[in-house]
C-alpha cells in the first residue's frame, strides 16, 4: 500500500519463527515467559546487550519500541518490547529480572540509543540501575527528588525540595567559556517555540549549536499511576485523552482500549469499529492542523493567516466531534468493547456536515499548500535543516511522521492492523527528504489519506442495517484479566506508535501500566538532527518534530 | 461582592507554619481598593482626595480594556486557550490582546494547565518577572485542586499553593466560552479596582540556607547550595 520509498537495509529479514529464536538466544535464556503479544525470554542481567545485539543483527529486531520497569514481591524487572520495522506484528520480549537488594542490569544503550532515555525513565520511576549507561541520572523528576515513586515502598507524604538554581541567566559572564569561546543558552521552559514546558539545554558557538540536551518533566503528571489506580472498565478511559491533548483524544483512548481488549479477549462490534475508526481519523486530522499551524508560527512568525486557518478548521473537526462524543477535547467516548453511543442523530444532519467538511478540505489543503508549502520563505527555512537519517530515526525508535518524513515505512495501521483499517483504502504515506520539509509534507499528505479513511467510514455507516448497529460489547461489569497475564499493544497514534504495556494482578486494577509515548523517543532524536546547525534550525526541528509535552512526560 | 461579606485583610507576611492557608480565598471576597492599586500616590494623598479617585477610576478602566495576556502554555487547556485567542472565539474583543511571549510585557497571566514540582519554581519565577499591577486567572481544575491528577505524587494541588489567582475557571478543560466568560469577569472586577490580595504562598522560593534543618535538608546538603533558590513541598499538608 506504500507510496513511498521502500525501505532497503535489512529487507531481506524473514520471519523467524519461536524456534529460531529459541535457538538463537539459545543457553542464555533462562525461563520462558509468555506474553500475549509475543514470546518473552528470561536473561540474566549481564547479558542483555548481547542477547539484544543478537536479535537485532542476525533476526532483525531493530525497533526497541519500549522498555517497561517494575518492582515485584521478591525482584525488579525491566522488559524490552522489540519489533521490526520492516513487520511491526512480529514482536519479541526480553524480561531482565534482577534482585531487590542490587537492582543493577546491564544498558541496552550500545546496541538500541533509545534506550538511553527508557533507561533513565526506569531508574527515576522505579529505581532499576543499569550499569554501562552513559548518562544515568533522573529524567522526569528533579534531580533532588528523594526516593522512586514507582517503587512499593514509596511513601508520597514525605516533603521535597525542588531548586530553581539550574535556570541560571544566560547573559551572566560566567557562561562564556574562555578558551572555546562558547555560550550557554537555556531555550523554555516557558518558550513560545517549545509547545509547552519544554527545557532545552543549548550551548553554542557563534550561531552554531554545538550541543544540546532536551529536559524533560515539566509536565509528569504522574499519567501512569494514575491509570494503576484506576479500575479496567471505566476509570482508566478518561485518562488517554490527557496524554496527546492536542485533540488526538480518541487515537490515545483506543491504545488503551485495544491493549485491554486483547487481554481481556473482548470482540468488538464491527459497527463499533467503524466508528472508531472515523473518529480516530478525525481526531489525527485536528492533530496535524495543529501541527501545521504552530509549525507556521514557529519557523516564520506566522500568526495571523496560517495559525488562525488552521485553528478555523480545527474548530470545525471539532464541532464534528463534539456532537459525536460530547466533548470538545476530552472526549471519554469509547468504551471497552466498543463506543460510548452511536452516531448523534438526526443522523443525516452528522453526515451532511462531516461530509461537508470533507468536500471543503481539499480547496483548504491546496490553500496550505500554496501559502506554507510553496512559500520561498519556509522551504529555505525547511529544506535540509533538521536532517534525521533513517539508520538514525530507526536506532532512536522514532516513529510515525517523523520516521516516515525519514523514509522509513512504518504504519501500525497497516502494519499490525486494527479496527477497519484492513478493509478500507489509503495508502501510507513516505518522504524521503528526511528534512524538516518533508515531516511537514508527510503531515499534510496523510490529512487528505485520512480524509478518505473518513469519507469510507460515512460510506459504511449510512448503509448499515439498522437492526445491526451495536455499539457494545457485552462486557461485564467489573474486569479482572487472569493474575500475570501480560501484554503491550500499540496503535499509530497522530505522532507515532503509542503502546500500552499492562500487567494483570488478577484485581479489576492493572499491576502496572506503562505508557510508551511516540514523542518521547522523537524528542530523543532531538540533538541528532541538530548539532552543528543553526540556532533558528532549532526551533524549526522542534516544530517539525511535533511534540505535546503531555506525552513526552506523562 | 457585596459588603455583608466577611472582611479579611490581605497577609503581607511569611506563614510560622506550612499548613496551606486559606487567607486568599477568604480576603478575595473583601471588598474596595487595595494596595496594589497605586498605593503610593494614596499614602501621599490620603484617603480618597476626589481627583486621586477618579483619576483611580480612570486607571482602573484604561488596565480593564487593555489586557495584555502573557503567552503561556502548560498542559491540555492551553489549546483551549489558544483556542480562545484564534478565530471564531477572539477574545481580542475585549480588548484582550494578542498573547505575550515576555513576562515583562504582560498583565494577566492565564494558568492554563496542571502545575508539577518541577515547574512550580519556574511558575513563581515568570509571575514574579510580570509587572504589577498583575492578574491570574486560574483556568481548569487542576489549576483549581490538581483535578484529575489530584493524587498524584509529582503534582501541585493547585496552582493557588504558589501565586495568587484572581478567577478561577472550572473545567476539564473549560470551553473557549468559559474561559471568555472568566476574562471578562476578571475586567470587570479591575475597572472596579478589585483584586486577590498577594498572599504568601505555602510554597516560597527560599534561599536553601534559609530552610530549617531537617532530615530532608541535611541529605542534600551536599547538593544544594547554601543561595540557591529551592522550593519546599509539604505534600502532607496539601488539601
Ligand atoms: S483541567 Fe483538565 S484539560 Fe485542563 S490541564 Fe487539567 S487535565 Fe488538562
Amino acid at each position: 500500500m506504500s507510496t513511498g520509498l521502500e525501505e532497503t537495509s535489512d529487507a531481506e529479514t524473514v520471519d523467524v519463527t519461536e524456534a529460531e529464536l529459541e535457538a538463537l538466544i539459545g543457553d542464555r535464556a533462562l525461563a520462558r515467559d509468555e506474553h500475549e503479544n509475543a514470546p518473552g525470554f528470561v536473561v540474566n542481567p549481564d547479558e542483555v546487550q548481547s542477547v539484544l545485539g543478537d536479535l537485532k543483527d542476525e533476526a532483525g529486531y531493530d525497533h526497541l519500541s519500549c522498555v517497561t520497569a517494575q518492582q515485584y514481591e521478591d525482584r525488579y524487572e525491566s522488559i524490552y518490547h522489540l519489533k521490526k520495522y520492516d513487520d511491526a506484528s512480529d514482536e519479541v520480549s526480553i524480561v531482565v529480572p534482577t534482585t531487590r537488594d542490587d537492582p543493577v542490569s546491564e544498558s541496552a544503550e550500545p546496541v538500541f540509543r533509545t534506550a538511553d532515555w527508557h533507561e533513565r525513565e526506569a531508574y527515576d520511576l522505579v529505581g532499576i540501575e543499569y550499569a554501562d549507561h552513559p548518562d544515568l541520572r533522573r529524567i522526569l523528576l528533579p534531580e533532588t527528588w528523594q526516593g522512586h515513586p514507582l517503587s512499593d515502598d514509596y511513601d508520597q507524604d514525605k516533603p521535597q525540595l525542588v531548586t530553581l538554581a539550574e535556570h541560571e541567566n544566560p547573559l551572566a559572564d560566567d557562561h562564556h567559556d574562555a578558551e572555546s569561546d562558547t555560550m550557554f543558552l537555556n531555550v523554555g521552559p516557558h518558550h513560545p517555540a517549545t509547545h509547552g514546558v519544554l527545557h532545552v539545554k543549548t550551548v553554542l558557538d557563534g550561531e552554531t549549536i554545538v550541543d544540546v540536551d532536551p529536559d524533560i518533566g515539566y509536565l509528569h503528571r504522574c499519567e501512569e499511576q494514575m491509570c494503576q489506580q484506576g479500575t479496567y472498565r471505566h476509570q482508566i478511559m478518561p485518562y488517554p485523552d490527557r496524554w496527546d491533548y492536542v485533540s488526538s483524544g480518541l487515537l490515545n483512548e483506543w491504545a488503551y482500549a485495544r491493549a485491554i481488549e486483547d487481554l481481556a479477549d473482548i470482540e468488538v462490534p464491527e459497527y463499533a469499529q467503524v466508528i472508531r475508526t472515523m473518529g480516530a481519523e478525525l481526531c489525527r486530522i485536528a492533530s496535524h492542523m495543529l501541527a501545521l499551524g504552530t509549525f507556521a508560527l514557529d519557523v516564520y512568525g506566522e500568526f495571523t493567516a496560517i495559525f488562525q486557518y488552521t485553528f478555523r478548521d480545527r474548530e470545525v473537526v471539532q464541532d464534528i466531534l463534539e456532537d459525536l462524543t460530547g466533548q470538545r477535547m476530552m472526549f471519554n467516548y469509547f468504551r471497552v468493547g466498543g463506543v460510548a453511543w452511536d452516531l448523534p442523530e438526526p443522523r443525516e444532519e452528522f453526515f451532511e456536515q462531516t461530509r461537508d467538511f470533507l468536500d471543503e478540505l481539499p480547496a483548504k489543503v491546496a490553500e496550505y499548500n500554496d501559502m506554507v508549502t510553496s512559500n520561498e520563505i519556509f522551504q529555505t527555512r525547511c529544506i535540509d535543516t533538521g536532517v534525521l537519517e533513517p539508520d538514525v530515526a530507526k536506532d532512536y525508535g522514532c516513529t510515525g511522521p517523523v520516521a516516515r518524513g525519514s523514509g522509513v515505512d512504518y504504519d501500525l495501521r497497516r502494519d499490525d492492523p486494527y479496527g477497519y483499517y484492513e478493509h478500507l483504502d489509503w495508502d501510507v504515506v513516505t518522504r524521503d527528504g528526511c528534512d524538516n520539509y518533508a515531516r511537514v509534507l508527510c503531515r499534510m499528505e496523510e490529512v487528505e489519506e485520512s480524509a478518505k479513511i473518513i469519507e469510507q467510514c460515512l460510506d459504511l455507516l449510512e448503509e448499515w442495517p439498522e437492526d445491526d448497529r451495536e455499539v457494545q460489547a457485552n462486557v461485564p461489569r467489573t474486569l479482572k484479566p487472569d493474575a500475570g497475564s501480560e501484554i503491550y499493544r500499540a496503535v499509530e497514534a497522530a505522532k507515532g506508535e503509542l503502546g500500552i504495556y499492562i500487567r494483570s494482578d488478577g484485581t479489576d486494577k492493572p499491576g502496572r501500566f506503562k505508557i510508551r509515548s511516540p514523542c518521547f523517543s522523537n524528542l530523543q532524536a532531538l540533538p541528532e538532527m541538530t548539532e552543528g546547525e543553526y540556532i533558528p534550525d532549532l526551533v524549526a526541528s522542534l516544530g517539525s518534530l511535533d511534540i505535546v509535552l503531555g506525552e513526552v512526560d506523562r | 461582592m457585596g459588603s455583608d461579606e466577611p472582611e479579611t485583610q490581605p497577609r503581607q507576611a511569611i506563614h510560622d507554619s506550612t499548613a496551606p492557608s486559606t487567607d486568599t480565598r477568604d480576603s478575595r471576597i473583601g471588598e474596595g481598593v487595595d494596595d496594589r492599586f497605586n498605593s503610593k500616590l494614596r499614602e501621599a494623598f490620603g484617603a480618597s482626595p476626589f481627583i486621586l479617585t477618579k483619576f483611580d477610576e480612570f486607571m482602573n478602566w484604561v488596565r480593564g480594556n487593555s489586557m495584555f495576556m502573557l503567552q503561556f502554555g502548560i498542559a491540555c487547556c492551553s489549546i483551549e486557550m489558544i483556542h480562545t485567542y484564534a478565530i471564531k472565539h477572539d477574545v481580542d474583543r475585549y480588548g484582550a490582546g494578542v498573547p505575550r511571549a515576555s513576562p515583562r510585557q504582560a498583565d494577566v497571566m492565564i494558568v492554563p494547565g496542571t502545575i508539577v514540582s518541577k515547574f512550580g519554581p519556574r511558575m513563581k519565577r515568570v509571575y514574579d518577572q510580570m509587572p504589577e499591577p498583575k492578574f491570574v486567572v486560574g483556568m481548569g481544575s487542576c489549576t483549581i485542586s490538581g483535578g484529575p491528577f489530584q493524587e498524584g505524587y509529582n503534582v501541585v494541588k493547585g496552582a493557588e499553593e504558589i501565586i495568587p489567582i484572581d478567577i478561577h475557571v472550572p473545567g476539564c478543560p473549560p470551553r473557549p466560552e468559559a474561559l471568555i466568560y472568566g476574562i471578562l469577569k476578571l475586567q470587570e472586577r479591575i475597572q472596579n479596582g478589585e483584586s486577590s490580595p498577594v498572599v504568601v504562598k505555602p510554597y516560597e522560593l527560599e534561599e536553601f540556607g534559609d530552610l530549617p534543618e531537617d532530615e530532608l535538608v541535611q541529605k542534600l546538603a551536599d547538593e544544594i547550595d547554601e543561595d540557591d533558590l529551592v522550593m519546599r513541598y509539604n505534600w502532607a499538608d496539601s488539601p
